[in-house]
């Protein structure tokens, strides 16, 4: 306890539960067996509107190993709640195909699955409606969009400034929908005792699983309890619980037995949530040295009829350049779809696909270098908020970035540079997170025989929050870091804010700080003695955040592309990427810089491959596997790099750290479609650069 | 999963009785090779065998050579084994840059030469059981047409069905002549290709020849000197671990700037390995110039009828026709 350690923040500790997962020791959701297990599969709509007629569950009922077919007619009454998503087999009614019309349980998966596939399930079929258009007669503006953002914004005059522009851009851009597609498919395990309803699941937040479903089944919050030590990555997917959830918990309680349930790769195109597809406007008015007056960004987005979500696709639009006039919006229609959510950074990602084409759109057009362009277009203070920026580094990130990548000399000139049967071209964007911070509890302990347990119900999805965790407390209890047990992913612990909005670093930081400055006041006051049963301090944040200044905190990047584009095949490729981002304080870099290329590499799959196709005729999303929805393989990437510059900002958090978990995705997809612009002139403007725009536009 | 029975046969003669009894039986009996293709439908309920024949032990996994410098391949040969065959590489280098230029390392392995061969399509609607398709129930219906069909058939598709076949490897092998080895019930029969692989035309449910309890025994690839001067360009949307937008498999014959003869293939294109038999004839004995290649392809092509969202497939075929030519004039 005397020893003082080299702080370990700011090192590239390996990831603390490296061992275990290499190992197979780490235990996922689906991996528990409880005694007595049955295994549940779902039956999907085949309908994408309207009633289930009859489910009959005699047709399944001969098979092996059968113990039971839930449909609304039998299912255990959920206390009603707002979300639709989640009142399962409540209702006939079906609000999209592929949504949950049954469940059977049997002894084995494999009989489940057979029954799953021989129930017969009779639908009264209503026409669909899937089709999102943004003339469609049904845009409505909601009334804020996520997660509580206004749904507009406007300031000056836009309309005239535009009229009066020296050079306007006029464009719209589309983005396809996305699946999260987690290498850990959605899964949970149910079971039901004297004490209530234990949920091993895979999710993003053990406290958020347990307060949504918690009332649900009318428990008191205490009698639910979520454990999920480890997830194979939810990228906003996990990050609230969808169906599978409450459909595990209630298989199992009409069973009488723990129930497993998994979403299988196909269903989660369906169940498991998506990003909407985004169709956007942006109008750009400036002077002849590029100057913005006017910025104008309108996104119209899909949401399912049982659930509003709005995703803020162009709130990232109000903070981003400087301009007097600006208007943003967003209209959203009802469709007959699944329900879409988060997934990573949702709004910012689709939102600065858009803004940053029109940007480079604007820089030909000036006939400016699109660098020197954003660079002239820094605000001194946020444009619509009016507040000061906590710290705001773009200028700097655009800078050391084009130093870094060999940006000095670019030639604007599209279409000219050829290696071999490619064009070669560069594109650069801006990237930006909001910097968010969330209440949260957690606790500290010396244990009498030496060492530190540190505990809060955080998530470590793969991003290493475990080892960040784990290094913020050791520094704060003066120990290295092998001296430190941290344990999350369990609703038992300390409650904690859900891993989302690049927030969990900032938010469990902070809670596990002050936690362990507590017990280190405590230890101080009995002059380091450690009693018999251990000494503990528990620290909430909520106060330390409601005292914050109104601030206006965000992170920034560049990023920048090289691509090239096959002359006779349309193929894109990209040769480089190299992301420069101003982040605060690098806790871990080695995990950072996990998160920043993973983040890249994820965008540069959303340019160039990621599209869910929805089929018109029977209404769901048609490539509902990983040979058909294409994320980059390792031959895609090929030479992507992340760097960061130090960041000092003392109006953050007691780290000075920013989130990194989603920043890289921003920005990227632009990036690669002004370097495909470079390469070949030819402007592509609706997500993904698929070689047969590049043919089609005449290459 | 439907309960199936699982029999691994020793020999071809009780492999094939083991195959027809299965068949007689009802439920049908199908032949296992890697497996790769066969077990993913089975679980997706897109095909729902009685009868699992596992003919991986048989003995024809060697690759023989045949009198006059071609070569036997057995049917059970694993498609890594077949790509990495020094004489493979040297006689049919085409043939070798196809199968390493699909699906996976980790498939590869598994797959085998006969399975590749008849792998089925990797047509949207056909691998999703609870929408029509002509091929997988006949008479249902071809939602392809008025769907997704971007990645389908610009020629020799039919009203019934515009589905394509998604292997490489056919692609050289129908540019080679290749010969299918068949045991069946009624003994042994030879098909060259192209004529293996079927047009949809009103039974698309059938893409091949082959009738139930016939069993592929070896892939023959006849002598082809001037094959060693061949290539295989594979265009897909994902750098690797994706099956072919377009591909073409070609082999040039040259003498004095003039072609001699020449071999085509297209694959992506259509519901076979489609062998470019007009633009073939078209080159042979034609200067070997990039203006000679896009007429040849051009009168190839003339023949296609591409649906709305696949009509980009006929120029990037011309393209990639013309380029692998020009690649191939320029070889060393
Ligand atoms: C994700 C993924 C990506 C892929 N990408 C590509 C790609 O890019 N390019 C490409 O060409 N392929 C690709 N493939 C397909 C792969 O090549 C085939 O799955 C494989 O070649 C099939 O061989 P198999 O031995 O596993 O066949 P199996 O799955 O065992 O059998 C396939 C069919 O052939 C029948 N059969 C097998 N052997 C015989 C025989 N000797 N006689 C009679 N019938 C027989 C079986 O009954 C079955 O109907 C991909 C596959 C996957 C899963
Ligand atoms: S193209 Fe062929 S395989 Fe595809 S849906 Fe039509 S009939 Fe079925």
């Amino acid at each position: 306890m005397t020893t003082v350690a080299a702080p370990s923040a700011g090192t590239a500790l390996d990831r603390v539960d490296g061992p275990e997962k290499v190992t197979g020791r780490a235990r996922y959701a689906y991996e528990n067996v409880p005694a007595d297990l049955a295994y549940a599969v779902v039956v999907q709509a085949t309908v994408s509107r309207g009633e289930v007629r009859a489910v009959d569950a005699d047709s399944v009922l001969q098979l092996p190993g059968m113990i039971a077919t839930i449909w609304h007619e039998n299912a255990p009454r959920l206390a009603p709640v707002e979300d639709a998503e989640l009142t399962v087999l409540q209702s006939p009614r079906v609000a999209y195909r592929g949504q949950v019309v049954a469940v059977v349980v049997a002894e084995t998966l494999e009989s489940a699955t057979e029954a799953a596939r021989l129930l017969r399930v009779d639908y009264r079929p209503e026409p669909h409606d899937v089709e999102l258009r943004p003339d469609h007669p049904g845009m409505y503006r909601p009334d804020h969009v996520n997660p509580n953002y206004a749904t507009d914004s406007e300031l000056g005059d836009p309309d005239t400034a535009l009229a009066f522009a020296s050079v306007v851009v006029d464009a719209t851009y589309t983005t396809p929908a996305q699946h999260h597609n987690p290498i850990e498919p959605h899964a949970t395990v149910a079971l039901w005792d004297a004490d209530g309803l234990t949920l091993y699941d895979a999710t993003q937040s053990t406290s958020g699983v347990r307060a949504t479903i918690a009332p649900l089944f009318a428990l008191p919050p205490e009698s639910v309890r979520v454990i999920s030590p480890y997830v194979g990555g939810g990228f906003g997917g996990k990050g609230a619980p969808h169906a599978q959830v409450v459909l595990a918990a209630l298989a199992a309680k009409q069973v009488g037995r723990p129930v497993k349930l998994a979403a299988t790769r196909r269903q989660m195109f369906a169940v498991t949530g998506y990003r909407t597809p985004t169709v956007q406007r942006v109008r750009l008015g400036a002077d002849e040295d590029g100057k913005l007056s006017a910025i104008v960004h309108e996104a119209f987005e899909q949401t399912a009829t049982i659930k509003e979500f709005a995703e803020q696709t162009t709130v990232v639009t109000r903070m981003m350049y400087a301009a007097p006039h600006r208007r943003t919006s967003h209209r959203l229609v009802r469709l007959d779809v699944p329900v879409p959510t988060w997934m990573r950074a949702p709004g910012e990602t689709p939102g600065m696909f858009a803004l940053e084409s029109a940007m480079d759109e604007l820089a030909v057009a000036c006939g400016i270098d699109p660098v020197e362009l954003r660079v002239r277009n820094e605000p001194t203070i946020d444009p619509e908020r009016g507040l000061p920026f906590s710290s705001r580094n773009l200028v700097a990130c655009l800078r050391g970035g084009a130093e870094r990548f060999g940006w000095a000399g670019r030639d604007p000139e599209p279409g000219v540079r050829r290696r071999g049967r490619q064009l070669i071209g560069t594109g650069v964007a801006s990237s930006t997170y909001p910097v968010y911070r969330m209440p949260s509890q957690a606790s500290a302990r010396a244990e009498p025989g030496g060492g530190f347990t540190v505990r809060i119900a955080a998530a470590d999805i793969g991003t290493g929050a475990r080892t960040v965790l784990t290094q913020i407390a050791a520094d704060a209890l003066r120990v290295p870091p092998a001296q430190v047990r941290m344990e999350v992913g369990d609703s038992a612990l300390p409650r904690a804010s859900v891993a989302g909005g690049s927030s969990g670093t900032a938010s469990w930081g902070t809670a596990v700080l002050r936690a362990c400055e507590g017990l280190m006041d405590a230890l101080h006051r009995r002059a380091g003695d450690v009693p018999p049963g251990g000494l503990e301090a528990s620290a909430d944040t909520a106060e330390e955040l409601r005292s914050q200044r109104p601030l206006s905190r965000h992170a920034y990047g560049a990023q920048f592309a090289e691509v090239g584009v096959d002359l006779d095949t349309g193929e894109v490729r990209v040769l480089r990427l190299l992301g420069a981002f101003a982040a605060g304080r690098i806790i871990n870099p080695k995990t950072a810089r996990s998160q920043l290329i993973g983040g890249m590499t994820m965008g540069l799959s959303m340019a160039l491959l990621e599209e869910s196709v929805m089929d018109l005729e029977f209404g769901d999303y048609l490539n509902r596997d990983l040979a058909q929805y294409h994320v980059a393989a390792c031959a895609d990437v090929r030479d992507v790099d992340a760097f960061w510059i130090e960041e000092e900002d003392p109006d953050l958090n007691p780290m000075g750290s920013k989130g990194i978990g989603e920043i890289g995705i921003v920005g990227t997809a632009a990036a690669i479609a002004n370097a495909v612009y470079h390469a070949t002139g030819i402007r592509v403007r609706d997500l993904p650069i698929r070689l047969d725009r590049l043919i089609g536009g005449g290459i | 999963m439907r309960p199936f029975a699982y029999e691994r046969a020793t020999d071809v003669r009780s492999a094939v009785a083991a195959c027809v009894a299965g068949t007689a039986d009802g439920a049908g009996a199908v032949y296992l090779g890697g497996g790769t293709n066969l077990v993913d439908l089975m679980r997706l309920g897109v095909v729902s065998p009685g009868v699992l024949v596992d003919i991986t032990r048989l003995p024809f996994d060697e690759i023989e050579e045949t009198a006059g410098g071609g070569l036997l391949i057995g049917a059970g040969v694993r498609n890594s084994d077949l790509a990495a065959h020094p004489l493979v590489r040297r006689r049919y280098p085409m043939l070798a840059q196809s199968v390493v230029a699909g699906a996976s390392g980790q498939i590869r392995n598994m797959a085998t030469v006969g399975g590749n061969l008849l792998q089925r399509t990797r047509c949207s609607y056909f691998q999703d059981v609870s929408k029509p398709c002509n091929k997988r129930v006949p008479g249902s219906g071809c939602p392809a047409r008025k769907g997704d069909h971007r990645n389908l058939a610009v020629i020799g598709q039919s009203e019934a069905c515009v589905a394509t076949h998604p292997s490489d490897m056919a692609v050289p092998l129908a540019a080679l002549g290749a010969v299918v080895h068949i045991a069946g019930p009624g003994g042994s029969r030879q098909v060259p290709m192209p004529g293996f692989h079927r047009l949809p035309g009103d039974a698309p449910e059938r893409d091949t020849v082959l009738e139930p309890g016939d069993l592929v025994t070896a892939v023959e690839v006849p002598p082809l000197p001037f094959a060693t001067r061949s290539r295989y360009r594979k265009v897909r949307d994902r750098a690797s671990f994706a099956f072919a937008v377009v591909s073409v498999a070609a082999a040039l014959d040259l003498e004095d700037g003039m072609v001699r003869d020449c071999r085509i293939a297209l694959g992506g294109v259509a519901h076979i390995p489609w062998r470019a038999e007009r633009a073939e004839s078209a080159l042979r004995g034609s200067p070997a110039t990039e203006a000679a290649f896009a007429q040849a392809a051009a009168e190839e092509l003339a023949g296609t009828t591409p649906l709305p969202h696949n009509a980009f497939k006929v120029p990037l075929a011309r393209n990639v026709v013309v380029r692998t030519l020009l690649d191939l004039v320029e070889a060393p």
